[in-house]
């Protein structure tokens, strides 16, 4: 059983969304980011605390997507946001505020 | 289209104030020769007022926001706004002369993920620097913040306003920035004083100096020949009608220490007050500044049949300075006229003006 990945959203960014999209931009090299919709969701939804597979449990119940197949995607997604150092992730929950552990 | 303009169009079709300039002092530690503000304290909004500002800024969806003054370290609630700023996920740039920064504000700053620092540095010499602030040791002391900053990892700008003290310095605070590792940018603006006294614009550099400084090849790189060349032909009918003048009151503003909004910092055009109103009130509502964003390219008086209408750099707080929202900013014609050579409609009609009646 591979362990559960927990994502988290990256302090340095700067977030906002302009007229439905969410635009983001890293401090460290002022890039511009447009997320799509699975991205931003993803986003939002990156508190540090919450596994990725509950999250991805989440939006299959409004989506009406196979868990399999949008866990994958999910993974393919955060994995791409960490790379541009968007998301942080971890296989153990991050200790952010309001965190319990 | 990249990211950036498919972002400001979409600001500007939804009405979203993307960019807010907030000063939150006018309060400072230096005396600057060409400063248009008068360093007091009016009543600047608390720090309750402020953070329930920045809440109301992110939720009418801007996006980035700098935070100047005066000097921003004269507040004492500086970090505290900076951190509410950052949870809220602004893209913050700073405006500071940094002569405040040591060490440990360095490594905090540095922690927020801030955009830039931009920091006001007016010569590569120390006396110049220090005659033109009025504090003795102001250079030596924006010097060393700036290398804390840089030494943490925070980017830096400095910021060269140039007049006629520092007209030959500018090359020298640009080699300064290269060695250093900080960007650089230069101004040649002189604003007059927010209370309408326009003395301070005889500091200045004169006509020929600006000519020289902007036909510098150096400063120009690959755009030199489209930015001295003379325009060919004024902007066309339709596109004057279509072109705003800026992005003033469109999807940018500005918000004093008093809680006053303006369509810009350069736009003393008071169009409401947050401690009267929400600020997507004054936004979305205010005469003011419906009246600005209704102003077109083709409304002004002059620039809309000018040669230079297609690139004219015309700022209509500068011209509402001047006496005229609609009317000719001639800060800015001289500006065209230095950059090409050729004169714009109103920069002839001024000088027109100006000859005596015995030569007529």
């Amino acid at each position: 059983m591979t362990s559960p990945m927990y994502i988290l959203r990256s302090p340095n960014i700067a977030a906002r969304r302009i007229g439905g999209e969410l635009m983001l931009m890293a401090s460290s090299n002022a890039s511009l980011y447009s997320l799509n919709d699975t991205a931003a969701l993803l986003w939002d939804a990156a508190d540090g605390n919450t596994p990725l597979d509950v999250i991805v449990g989440t939006l299959c119940a409004q989506f009406d997507v196979s868990q399999d197949v949008a866990y994958t995607d999910a993974c393919e997604v955060v994995e791409q946001l960490a790379a541009n150092g968007i998301l942080q992730l971890s296989h153990a929950p991050f200790q952010t505020e309001g965190s319990t552990s | 289209m990249n990211l950036m303009q498919g972002m400001s169009e979409r600001a500007l079709e939804q009405g979203i104030p993307m960019r807010v300039h907030l000063d939150l002092t006018y309060r400072c530690n230096e005396r600057c020769v060409h400063c248009y503000l008068d360093h007091e304290d009016h009543g600047e909004m608390t720090t309750a007022e402020i953070l329930d500002l920045l809440d109301q800024l992110a939720a009418a969806g801007t996006f980035f926001l700098s935070i100047s003054g005066g000097e921003i370290f004269m507040r004492q609630d500086l970090f505290q706004i900076l951190e509410y700023a950052r949870d809220l996920r602004f893209s913050v740039q700073l405006k500071t002369n940094a002569v405040m920064i040591r060490a440990a504000k360095a490594k905090r700053l540095a922690q927020l993920g801030l955009d830039q620092v931009q920091i006001s540095l007016y010569s590569h010499i120390p006396e110049t620097h220090d005659a033109i602030t009025l504090l003795p040791g102001s250079h030596a002391r924006t010097l060393e913040g700036a290398r804390l900053l840089i030494e943490h990892g925070v980017k830096v700008r400095f910021a060269c306003v140039l007049m006629s003290h520092n007209a030959d310095d500018y090359h020298g605070v640009r080699a300064l920035a290269q060695t250093m590792g900080a960007a650089f940018s230069m101004d040649a603006t002189i604003t007059p004083m927010m209370d309408g006294d326009r003395s301070i614009l005889s500091l200045n550099v004169n006509q020929d100096r600006l000519a020289e400084v902007f036909r510098d090849q150096s400063l120009l790189g690959e755009e030199a020949e489209a930015m001295t060349t003379a325009p060919m032909a004024p902007a066309s009918k339709e596109d004057a009608q279509l072109s705003l003048p800026c992005s003033a009151g469109h999807t940018a503003c500005y918000v004093s220490p008093y809680g006053e909004v303006f369509p810009c910092v350069q736009f003393p055009y008071l169009t409401g007050n947050i401690r009267k109103q929400r600020f997507v009130d004054i936004w979305q509502h205010s005469p003011q500044l419906q009246e600005v964003r209704a102003i077109r390219v083709s409304d002004l008086e002059g620039c809309s049949s000018c040669i230079h209408s297609s690139n004219c750099t015309r700022c209509p707080g500068l011209a509402y300075l001047e006496g005229n929202m609609r009317g000719p900013s001639i800060q800015d014609c001289e500006k065209s006229y230095a950059r090409t050579g050729v004169a714009s409609y109103n920069l002839q009609k001024k000088k027109l003006r100006t000859i005596p009646m015995a030569v007529l």
